[in-house]
Order: C-alpha cells, then sequence, then structure tokens
C-alpha cells in the first residue's frame, strides 16, 4: 500500500476539503461527490482522508467490525455480539476506520459478498464471504470515475447507501448485514454524465478545478514532488499539521449534538430551497445537516446564515433541474438566489 | 542559455527517439508515450527502437483494445483452483507486466472503461483485484505505449489515459519522419538509468518556469508539469548531468508541455486566428510582470528559455489551419463501451455481470458464477462422494453484456438567403447522398431546417427515407440565418433520441453567418454569440457533430461554431460525395 499524501499539505481546494471534512463529521450526510478536472487531486484528497479519521471501537471477531453500543444485537447471527451473556458486552478492539476503494471492474460478488467457493467446495458448507460493502461499513467507500462503473453496481450501492443494510439473497444464502458507510464518488463529467436521479441520491457535490493561480500552481507541483522523492520525510513535515486537523474532526463530533440550529437559519434554508426551485426535502435538510457540521467545526455554539451560505452551493448544486437548454450555471443561480435573500 | 551540448540532437524527427529514450529511463515518472499514426515503416522502427531500449528481459505484454476485465486485470484460474481445491489466481495483462511494457496497438479502440482500469494502476503501481470471490492486490508497475491509428480528431486513446502518458508523437505529421539522427544507445539509457536517481531535485525557478508554462499553454492539470520535470530528470541523466539545466527543462517542455498546449501564447497568435478558450493576452504580461521583481535575475531567463521551447515545438497548424490538433479537443468518440446508448445483449459488448437462464448458443458461461449456484446442491447431489462438483442445468450463468444500440442523424439545414440558391441545392444533394447511406446502416434520419425567425423539425427521426426526400425536396429557401435556432433545435431533437436509448450525430449544414439571435431580432454580433453559446452547449451536452461549411468561400465563422460545438469541420466545396460519406460515417461511428 502506498503512503498516502497528507491532506493538509493539499493547495487550495477548499470546497472539496470542507465537504470531505463535513462527511468525515457528520457520516449521515449522505456521501460526497467530486466532479472535476484531470489532475486536480480528487482522489490524493479522499486517499489522504483515510489518515486523518479517528479509529472507532469495533467488536472482536465480528466480520463487519459492528459498534459493541449501536449495533448491538442487530448484526448477523454469527457475529460474538449476538453471543454476550447477561449484560455483559461483547469484547471490544480499537481499529482504523475503514476507507474502502472499489476499482472499476469489480464484480458484483465481491462488492454485495457472496458463497464463500472454498469453503463450499472443500467442506461442503455454506458461508458468506463478505464483500466490500462489509468491509467499509462505518467508514468511507470510495469510488473513483464513479461514471463508469456498471449501471446495475451503482444501483446497487445506493440502495445499500441508503438503506444503511446490505441484504444478500443469492445462491441459497439469506444474509443481511448492516452496511452504513459515507459513499465518495469521484468523475469528470467529460466522461459521461450521472443520471440525475443517481446524482441527488448525494448529499453534497463539489466541483474541482485545478488552480488559477500561478503561486499555487507552484507549490502544488513544490509539494508533490517533494513527497515523490521522499514520502516518508515529506509526511513528517507535515505531521503536526495533520494532527490538528484529526483533533478537529475529533472535537467537531463531540459538539455536533449539541450545536443549536435557531429558526431564523432554517427559515432562510428553506426559502434558498424554494427560490431556485430544488426538489424535495432533502435540500433543506441537507444544507442544515452541513451547515451543523460546519459550525461544530469551527467550534461555534450555533449555526448561522454565514454558515448556510458557505454550504448552499454544494448541497444544492445537484439538485436544481435543468432543461438542456438552460443559460446559467447552477452555481450563478444559487449565487444569485443567495444574493437576492440574504444580501450580497 | 549556454548550456553543454546535448547527448542527442534535437531535430523534428528525433523528437520521437529521444522520447522513447526518456521514456525507457524513468519508465515509472514518465508512465509512457502515446504514439499517433496509421502502421508505417517508420512507426514499427520507432517502436522496435523504443522496445529495444529496455533490457532484453523486459516482459513486454500486448494489450488489445477489447479486452476484457477477465484479462485485464486478472480472475480465478479455474483449472488451477478445482485441482488444487483453494482459489488460485490468474493473473491479468496489467499484473503480468510489472516492471515491463505494455503495447497497446490502436489504442483509439479502447473504451474509457478500460482507459479508467489502466489509469488507475498507473496511479497505484498496483491492480487492485476484487473478482471472482478474490480480492488481491498485485504489483503492477508497467510502462505504456498506446499505439493511436486514430484518424479524426475525436477517435484517440481515452482521455484518462492520455493524460497520463508524459509524451506524445506523432508519425502523421511530416515532421515526424524516419529518424535522421543516430538512434538513442541501449547502453547509454541503461546508464542514465542507474545515474537518474542521483540526479539533483530541479531548483525553484526552473519549477516555476515549467508551471508558467503549463499556464500559458492553457494546462490545469498538474500531472503536465510534473510529468515535464520528470522528462527533464531524465534528460539531465542521459546527458550524463548530476543537476537539471535549463537545456533539461527547455527539452522537457518541448518534449512533453508543447504537444498538450491548448492555447496559443499571445504573441505567437497572428491577428486573424481565432480566440483561443482562455485568452492568454494579459496573462502571459502580468505573470511575466510580477514575477520580475520579487524573483531573481534567472528566473524568466528560465521561463522565457522554456516558453521558447515550447513555441518552437507548436505545430503550425496549430495557428492557422484548420488542424484541430492540439486545440481544445472535441469530446472523445468512445470506444466501445463509451458513455451513451447501451443495450443489454447476449453476445457482445462490455460485460455487465451474469443472469441465470438456458445456454443458448453463442452465449458465453460465466463459470465462477454458475459453480457457486452449484456448490450449495453438492450434497443433495452427491457430488461430494464422487469427488466431481455436479452442475446442473439450472446453475448456469451466463455472462450479459451491453453494446451501443441505434443511431439517428440529424440533418441541421440552413435555409436562409445567404446560403445562395445553388449552394441550397448542393446542400441538399449532400444530405440525399447520406439519407441513402443511413438508409443502408438502418439508421434513424431526421431533419431540422432554419430561417427567417427560426428553426423547425421538418421531420422527426425516422427511418422513411421517401418521406425525408420529399421534406428535402420541398424546403424552401431565403430569410435571415437563425443559426442559434438551428443549434437549439438539434440539441432538443438529440437529447430526446439519446434519451431513448440512441446516439444521435448531428449535422450542420450552414455558412455559419448568423444574423438572427435567440429572441428573433437581427443583428450580427449577438446573433453569433447566441450560435456560439447554443453551440458550446451542445459540446457541453456530449453530443456528436460534424459542420459541413456550405459557403462560396470558407472562412473561420464556420471552423470556430465547428469547434465551439466540439464538431469535425469540414468544407463542402472541397468534399466530394465520398468525403462526406467518410465524415458522417466517421463521426456517427456507433462504436
Amino acid at each position: 500500500m502506498r503512503i498516502a499524501y497528507p491532506f493538509s499539505a493539499i493547495v487550495g481546494q477548499e470546497d472539496m476539503k470542507l465537504a470531505l471534512l463535513i462527511a468525515a463529521t457528520d457520516s449521515g450526510i449522505g456521501g460526497v461527490m467530486v466532479f472535476g478536472d484531470r489532475g486536480s487531486g480528487k482522489s490524493t484528497a479522499v486517499r489522504a482522508l483515510a489518515a486523518l479519521l479517528p479509529p472507532l471501537t469495533a467488536t472482536i471477531g465480528c466480520a463487519f467490525h459492528c459498534d459493541p453500543v449501536s449495533d448491538a444485537g442487530r448484526c448477523t447471527e454469527d457475529c460474538p455480539s449476538r453471543r454476550r451473556v447477561g449484560r455483559r458486552r461483547a469484547p471490544s478492539e480499537t481499529r482504523a476506520t475503514p476507507v474502502v476503494d472499489l476499482p472499476l471492474g469489480a464484480t458484483e460478488d465481491r462488492v454485495v459478498g457472496a458463497l464463500d467457493l472454498e469453503h463450499a467446495l472443500t467442506k461442503g458448507e455454506k458461508r458468506f464471504e463478505p464483500g466490500l460493502l462489509a468491509r467499509a461499513h462505518r467508514g468511507f467507500l470510495y469510488i473513483d470515475e464513479v461514471n463508469l462503473l456498471e449501471d446495475h453496481l451503482v444501483d446497487l450501492l445506493l440502495d445499500v447507501a441508503a438503506s444503511g443494510e446490505n441484504l444478500v439473497e443469492r445462491e441459497g444464502l439469506s444474509v443481511r448485514h448492516p452496511a452504513k458507510f459515507v459513499l465518495i464518488g469521484s468523475g469528470n463529467p467529460e466522461e459521461g454524465d450521472l443520471r440525475p436521479q443517481l446524482l441527488d441520491r448525494f448529499g453534497l457535490s463539489v466541483d474541482v478545478r485545478t488552480p488559477r493561480d500561478l503561486s499555487d500552481r507552484v507549490e502544488v507541483v513544490k509539494r508533490r514532488d517533494a513527497f515523490d522523492r521522499d514520502p516518508g520525510a515529506f509526511l513528517a513535515r507535515w505531521a503536526s499539521d495533520e494532527a490538528v486537523v484529526g483533533a478537529r474532526i475529533i472535537a467537531a463530533r463531540a459538539r455536533l449534538a449539541a450545536v443549536a440550529a435557531p429558526d431564523s437559519v432554517l427559515e432562510a434554508a428553506s426559502r434558498l430551497c424554494l427560490a431556485i426551485g430544488a426538489d424535495g426535502l432533502r435540500g433543506e435538510l441537507t444544507i442544515l445537516r452541513a451547515a451543523r457540521a460546519v459550525a461544530a467545526l469551527e467550534g461555534e455554539e450555533s449555526v448561522t446564515q454565514a454558515h448556510v451560505r458557505r454550504v448552499a452551493p454544494m448541497a444544492l448544486r445537484h439538485r436544481l433541474r435543468r432543461g438542456p437548454l438552460d443559460e446559467a450555471g447552477s452555481d450563478a443561480r444559487i449565487d444569485r438566489a443567495m444574493a437576492e435573500l440574504f444580501g450580497a | 542559455m549556454g548550456a553543454a551540448p546535448s547527448a542527442t540532437p534535437l531535430g523534428g524527427p528525433d523528437d520521437a527517439s529521444l522520447a522513447a529514450a526518456l521514456f525507457a529511463i524513468d519508465p515509472i515518472g514518465l508512465s509512457g508515450i502515446s504514439a499517433r499514426g496509421g502502421p508505417s515503416p517508420a512507426r514499427d522502427a520507432w517502436t522496435a527502437m523504443a522496445r529495444g531500449l529496455w533490457p532484453a528481459s523486459t516482459p513486454v505484454r500486448r494489450l488489445p483494445p477489447g479486452i476484457e476485465d477477465e484479462r485485464l486485470l486478472g480472475g480465478m484460474d479455474l483449472g488451477a483452483s478445482l485441482a488444487a481445491g483453494r482459489p488460485v489466481i490468474q493473473r491479468g495483462v496489467l499484473a503480468e507486466s510489472d516492471g515491463g511494457l505494455v503495447l497497446i496497438p490502436m489504442a483509439e479502440r479502447l473504451s474509457d472503461g478500460c482507459g479508467a482500469r489502466l489509469a488507475a494502476a498507473l496511479d497505484d503501481g498496483e491492480v487492485r483485484i476484487e473478482r471472482d470471490g478474490l480480492a488481491v492486490r498485485l504489483p503492477a508497475r508497467f510502462g505504456v505505449i498506446a499505439l493511436d491509428e486514430g484518424v479524426a480528431a475525436d477517435e484517440r486513446p481515452p482521455n484518462a489515459l492520455l493524460e497520463r502518458l508524459a509524451f506524445r508523437v506523432d508519425f502523421d505529421s511530416c515532421e515526424c519522419g524516419p529518424a535522421s539522427g543516430p538512434a538513442p544507445d541501449g547502453r547509454a539509457v541503461a546508464a542514465a538509468r542507474r545515474r537518474l536517481a542521483r540526479v539533483a531535485p530541479a531548483g525553484d525557478d526552473l519549477i516555476e518556469a515549467l508551471c508558467q508554462a503549463a499556464e500559458l499553454l492553457g494546462l490545469g492539470s498538474a500531472r503536465a508539469p510534473l510529468m515535464a520535470m520528470a522528462a527533464a530528470r531524465a534528460h539531465a541523466a542521459l546527458a550524463g548531468r548530476r543537476r537539471i539545466v535549463a537545456e533539461d527543462v527547455a527539452v522537457a517542455a518541448r518534449l512533453v508541455l508543447a504537444p498538450r498546449a491548448l492555447t496559443v501564447p499571445a504573441e505567437m497568435a497572428p491577428e486573424e486566428a481565432e480566440a483561443p478558450p482562455e485568452p492568454p493576452h494579459d496573462d502571459h504580461d502580468e505573470t511575466l510582470a510580477a514575477a520580475d521583481p520579487a524573483e531573481r535575475t534567472e528566473m524568466p531567463t528560465d521561463a522565457e528559455l522554456v516558453i521558447a521551447a515550447v513555441r518552437a515545438a507548436l505545430p503550425e497548424g496549430l495557428l492557422t489551419g484548420p488542424g484541430l490538433e492540439g486545440r481544445a479537443p472535441p469530446p472523445r468518440r468512445a470506444g466501445p463501451s463509451g458513455a451513451g446508448a447501451a443495450a443489454k445483449s447476449a453476445r457482445r459488448g462490455t460485460p455487465a455481470g451474469a443472469r441465470s437462464g438456458p445456454l443458448r448458443p453463442g452465449d458465453r458461461l460465466n463459470l465462477v458464477e454458475t459453480l457457486r449456484a452449484a456448490t450449495p446442491w453438492q450434497k443433495l447431489r452427491g457430488g461430494s462422494s464422487t469427488g466431481r462438483v455436479q452442475v446442473r442445468k439450472q446453475d448456469f450463468r451466463i455472462r450479459r453484456f451491453v453494446r451501443r444500440t441505434e443511431s439517428t442523424t440529424l440533418f441541421v439545414v440552413d435555409a436562409s438567403g445567404s446560403t445562395a440558391f445553388q449552394r441550397l441545392a448542393e446542400a441538399k444533394g449532400a444530405v440525399e447522398l447520406m439519407l441513402a447511406k443511413a438508409y443502408v446502416s438502418r439508421a434513424h434520419v431526421a431533419l431540422i431546417a432554419f430561417r427567417g425567425a427560426g428553426a423547425s423539425v421538418l421531420l422527426p427521426p425516422t427511418r422513411s427515407l421517401a418521406r425525408a426526400r420529399r421534406q428535402l425536396s420541398e424546403l424552401p429557401g431565403g430569410g435571415g440565418t437563425p443559426l442559434a435556432a438551428g443549434i437549439d433545435a438539434a440539441l432538443v431533437l438529440a437529447s430526446a433520441e439519446v434519451a431513448r436509448g440512441r446516439t444521435a450525430l448531428s449535422v450542420f449544414l450552414t455558412d455559419g453567418r448568423a444574423n438572427i439571435g435567440r429572441d428573433g431580432a437581427s443583428g450580427r454580433a449577438a446573433a453569433e454569440a447566441d450560435a456560439l453559446a447554443a453551440a458550446a452547449r451542445l459540446r457541453q451536452a456530449g453530443l456528436p457533430s460534424v459542420f459541413l461549411d456550405t459557403s462560396q468561400r470558407p472562412r473561420p465563422d464556420g471552423d470556430r461554431f465547428a469547434q465551439a460545438m466540439g464538431g469535425r469541420y469540414a468544407p463542402l466545396p472541397y468534399a466530394d460525395a465520398d468525403a462526406i460519406l467518410g465524415l458522417v460515417a466517421g463521426g456517427g461511428r456507433a462504436c
């Protein structure tokens, strides 16, 4: 496994970094879709995030590393947490939060899990072999070039991401196991669009562009070059910055539930969604959750209109109805609506 | 810059050789070469030469463009697995090429999906297999030589792959004939490979020079300057230097940056040249001026040197002719499994899972899935006692494939007064020719005409050749040229066709002299702006198009629209019937 480039050393790309931090703070945000130019560091950022995520507590011996508290009794039948005696919890351990990469070319049996062929052929027993969805439980599932993934796999992923549960009915197996993960997709719009009904399943959507500023670009190249030459030394140089971001995530998670969202802010979010004609209530809810996560990340006690303004574009961008002849891009529409509602 | 004389002469034809040498020195940093041009002795000689620069023991694998995941990435070796009683991995081409070279003939036929898999392996230096019950990572550090035999501008290897290959050589352009200079020497390359690690990293001023050159050329990706740096390092190693000097950077800029150029630095663009996508006019002066006082005095010199090197290497057609190479490329006409219409078909195309059902002739069995389906029943069937796996008909799992489907060709005909009567007749003749062709290939055709205040769909998509022909002959001429309305109408109709699961090619026959805006008001400037915006949307929607210029004397306007819509451009006067057919058939190539 290659050493990942440090998250804090990524130059610019504030939108993408913020969206990933929001997802790290509130895993219920509904996933992040990153669209962008080639060579703008999409995959780098997602892989870098893995190193920052705080570890989690998992039941020892559980194939789904389930949470000994919240998953108790809801995991599969052979999970040790089901066999606990009296009030004693099954023993648990600390392990890294999984960030699972779903490679293109993965077959369905590896994604959802399937009958363990080896076990069946040699021992004559049916046994479920967990797939990538199981491995990603309580963590992140990353798909680069999501628009190139086969349709039937994408449908399946979205379904599981929405329900938080993977239901496998194949080859005489019937298995149900928890699979709660943050879905992160990245793609290049040139390679083909995502279907709209798929797109609005993602909570946040960010567009990344290569930096336009020469000094930023020089910095990108310098850092990348330094990293490629000596990853270990580069990592050591950024260790303290990384620790700061890691601590910020932990603090934000702890504070999240206590962050207040005044009615005025809720109303502002609703008015914004109405003004731009975003379908459904998902837009408002996502704005609220994301704004709360940003407030938590910044150590504030309550959500303000400023937070809403920061997250509105990434929460709404992909939810606007657009005809093929629409003039302005989604961003321009959101900006205009925000300027009208909240003042410039 | 008074640098030591280079080890290799730097002539046009020799750049291909030099690129091959640098690539062999640092295959991991440079990833590969895309060599464009049909099969020719020059190309074959170059390929053999490039191969000869690598150690004799290097694994070289050919990767056919239609390769399936099972062979590309790897999967389960079923025979061995059954014999051993445990899963045995069969390595794919990428893993087999570890430490070596992947040669891709007909790389323009590679699907986007396959390109993305290659790109992922190039980025990670390994292949990740999550297939057939296997979950493994295999090392796959390889270099790529992509033989791009595309003819049209939109026939090229997948962008994801192209972006990661450092060099592009072109055997079609006259500059790249057979190498005249001495071929690079395998021993010198081997020595340089050993020296590479000892070359000191590039100084900040050189990095800045490369970034600046990349920016001037409209290259957004950070990979371009990074690969140029790797090329500079390899060039320094080849020249026996311990440190990268300005000359190395200049060579790297010429070989890596110039072939990717999307915009032309300001002072190079002739007066009449069409505006590049990002006007670099002020940019250039500002960046140089801004850098000047702050940096050391050599900085501008290096930057200028790099930019001069790039300028010298830019193809001439970039500034004048309608050559599409190097400018904002049209959306790639994807290979066999590109985005767009796809339908389930049993026999060919890209794999899309497996289904159960009877095995008909021509169907292909998915063995792993079939075995999986059979396993739970083995005890009942008494398979374990005989030591053989008992497979029944109902266990069969058949591979499903996705294949591209029907296509629609939209003819968008300019019937305005500016298109002279005779030209309109010629345009009609051209359309009739194409209609006949469409009939043969069982494609759907549609007809849109624009004149006066707007555009109208004369013929919704149909297969009826007779109807199309009648509508065409009745098409009246005269009035203004609402080009924007015509493009809009094509966009709406083409989008609808795509939604229906077909591919849609829009063929515009117009002189491009728009003078009616979208709001119906006349006025050349506004009309042109509207038309350009409409064309850009067509491009954005990923809809392919062909622009046939019907004006008496082709002017840059037509080419500009063709570019804006990402379509192919051809002036009608110079195109005979067969040429038109070839153009449209190529553009509408369904797979």
